[in-house]
């Protein structure tokens, strides 16, 4: 049982701190703020997946998030299709992409899929930047009003643009949440951090460690794709720098900043490392000077991530 | 039929043979040792037959099948299941998970199911766990399911390890020195277990140094020097082999000049 209430106390701290936060917002910019941590939240869930779970690294997971993301603005306005759809097409095309670029790497032992995904990440910045007649290159691109909003607000629940966005990410963020949960505890989730453990004994117990590894590759890229989406549909606009090479390592760290092993400490790390450039603006010019520092810090003396440590700690006291 | 026979193998690295010619056969029930001085080959030879090398010459049959230099999850899925030396466990999971993951085969279905939670991936992952924890009151370890694998003893892990190995109901089981830093109660209860499993009819090939646990629980003895095969048969003669005994008495002295 007590694996039930791992996944259960995860949702249910989340669906509390969704629901709870807003009662202490000084304005309205904050539904902005929490809405950006639940999107790098999920993002990075999908990162737990492949890194947490799997043992995997990618350095170009913006690349999916910014396919995600141009998805919605280019499908509504050269297929016609409805926004939403958009997202789905985004994610069908991240999952293909994702597909075609592990293949042939996961079946390699080592760091080749950070690097070639490294260069996947690239490619996508460049093409988005540089196809201009169709991304409208640097500049961005509008994407169109996901429309969702306008349907609450017939059925009588009138929410402002901000609220509307914190709430929708953040379910969006629990039922990723929910789904990496349920692979954690699954057969395919023991599989894939069987092969974390040790692929030398992954393979003798019959695990295909390479298909294992792509589906892992794949779920993630998804996260990415879905995420790229929604800052998208948000924010109406779109540019380059949601798949820039700052963007996949961002992911990355909050990761592992967070606690690359738990879904609630990516969330944490996903929290902290959206509000921490916020807080920091005081220090003007200093402020990546310090974001290093911190991260440095964590890392030497709070390994596991920060949640994770903190979480033994006090467990540690309590016994 | 024969489970598991290996012709003529043989591999080389950097042009030094660390396997030369080796062929035995193992059939349903047997009990088969590789046994050699330190250095003989023992391991290479494991690693060869269970696709961890490809060998450089010679042939693995599994029930008739060329298995040669397959990767392991397809020996594994074809009954062949093996431990190892220096363990290789799963040290990021529980005692119960590390036996779990054991059943992949046989808990697998698809990614879907197991992402949303379906009832097909809960009752796959149930039979598992009842599999598992089975096993593990089997090897003595039930009360441990919950441990970190990490937190156990050397002896502990080398019957986890088992556990893991038997969970996938293999037809070919390879041992690579599965008593090794046990003492001699856990030394006898893995005895009595390795006898168990091939009582079942699976074919188990042995290697282990403990000498008095292979006279007494094998059938067949294939003896290795230098990589090559230098004797077989059954341990009463291979014990009083004059060959065996010189390979055996040569490397200690050569050990002691080392030393």
């Amino acid at each position: 049982m007590p694996k039930l209430t791992v996944k259960s106390a995860t949702l249910l701290v989340l669906a509390v701190l969704i629901a709870v936060t807003p009662f202490f917002f000084p304005s309205g910019y904050y539904y902005r703020v929490g809405a950006l941590i639940f999107v790098n939240g999920l993002a990075v869930t999908g990162i737990v997946i492949l890194t947490g779970y799997a043992g995997q690294i990618s350095l170009g997971h913006a690349g999916f998030a910014g396919i995600g993301g141009y998805a919605c603005a280019l499908a509504p306005e050269y297929l016609g299709l409805h926004p939403a759809l958009a997202m789905v097409l985004g994610a069908a095309v991240s999952a293909v992409l994702a597909y075609l670029v592990g293949r042939p790497i996961l079946r390699l032992k080592g760091y080749y899929l950070a690097v070639a995904t490294l260069g996947f990440g690239i490619l996508v910045s460049m093409v988005l930047n540089n196809e201009r007649d169709l991304t409208g290159g640097p500049d961005g691109i509008a994407v169109p009003e996901l429309g969702l909003r306008g349907v609450l607000k017939d059925w009588g629940l009138n929410l402002s643009n901000g609220q509307f966005w914190y709430f929708f990410c953040g379910i969006v963020l629990l039922l990723g949440a929910w789904i990496a949960l349920n692979l954690y505890q699954s057969p395919t989730g023991r599989a894939l951090r069987a092969l974390h453990g040790s692929e030398v004994a992954s393979g003798t117990v019959g695990i295909d460690v390479a298909r294992v590894k792509l589906q892992a590759f794949v779920i993630s890229a998804v996260y990415a794709s879905v995420a790229g989406s929604l800052v998208a549909l948000q924010n109406k606009f779109i540019t380059p720098d949601v798949a820039g090479f700052m963007h996949s390592i961002e992911m990355v760290t909050m990761a592992v900043l967070g606690g690359a092993g738990s879904v609630l400490g990516a969330v944490f790390g996903a929290g902290i490392l959206t509000l921490l450039p916020q807080a920091l603006t005081v220090l003007a010019e200093y402020e990546q000077l310090v974001l290093g520092l911190v991260m440095m810090l964590v890392m030497i003396f709070l390994r596991e991530g920060l949640l994770p440590s903190i979480l033994r700690r006090l467990r540690g006291r309590g016994e | 039929m024969t489970l598991l026979s290996v012709e003529g193998l043989g591999i080389a690295f950097g042009g030094i043979k660390a396997v030369h010619d080796v062929s035995f056969r193992v059939e349903p029930g047997e009990i088969v040792s590789v046994i050699g001085p330190n250095g003989a080959g023992k391991t290479t030879l494991f690693n060869m037959i269970s696709g961890v090398y490809r060998p450089g010459a010679g042939r693995v049959l599994l029930e008739g099948e060329d298995v040669t230099g397959m990767a392991p999850f397809r020996l594994a899925q074809r009954g062949m299941s093996r431990t190892f030396q220096n363990l290789q466990i799963f040290q990021n999971m529980t005692v119960l998970e590390n036996a779990i993951a054991g059943f992949h085969l046989q808990e697998r279905g698809t990614v879907l199911a197991d992402l949303f939670n379906l009832p097909s991936s809960r009752r796959r992952a149930r039979q598992a766990e009842a599999g598992a924890r089975e096993l593990l009151a089997r090897v003595g370890l039930e009360r441990a399911a919950d441990r970190e694998a990490a937190s156990l003893s050397y002896g502990s892990l080398k019957r986890l390890e088992i556990a893991r190995a038997l969970a996938m109901r293999p037809r070919v089981l390879l041992l690579d020195e599965p008593a090794a830093g046990c003492n001699a109660v856990e030394t006898e209860e893995i005895d009595h277990l390795i006898a168990e499993v091939a009582a079942s009819g699976v074919a188990i090939l042995l290697v282990e140094h403990d000498m008095k646990m292979v006279m007494r629980i094998s059938n067949h003895i294939v003896v290795l020097d230098h990589g090559e095969k230098i004797a077989e048969g059954a341990p009463a003669e291979v014990s009083r082999n004059p060959a065996v005994i010189a390979a055996y008495l040569g490397t200690e002295e050569a050990a002691d000049a080392d030393g």
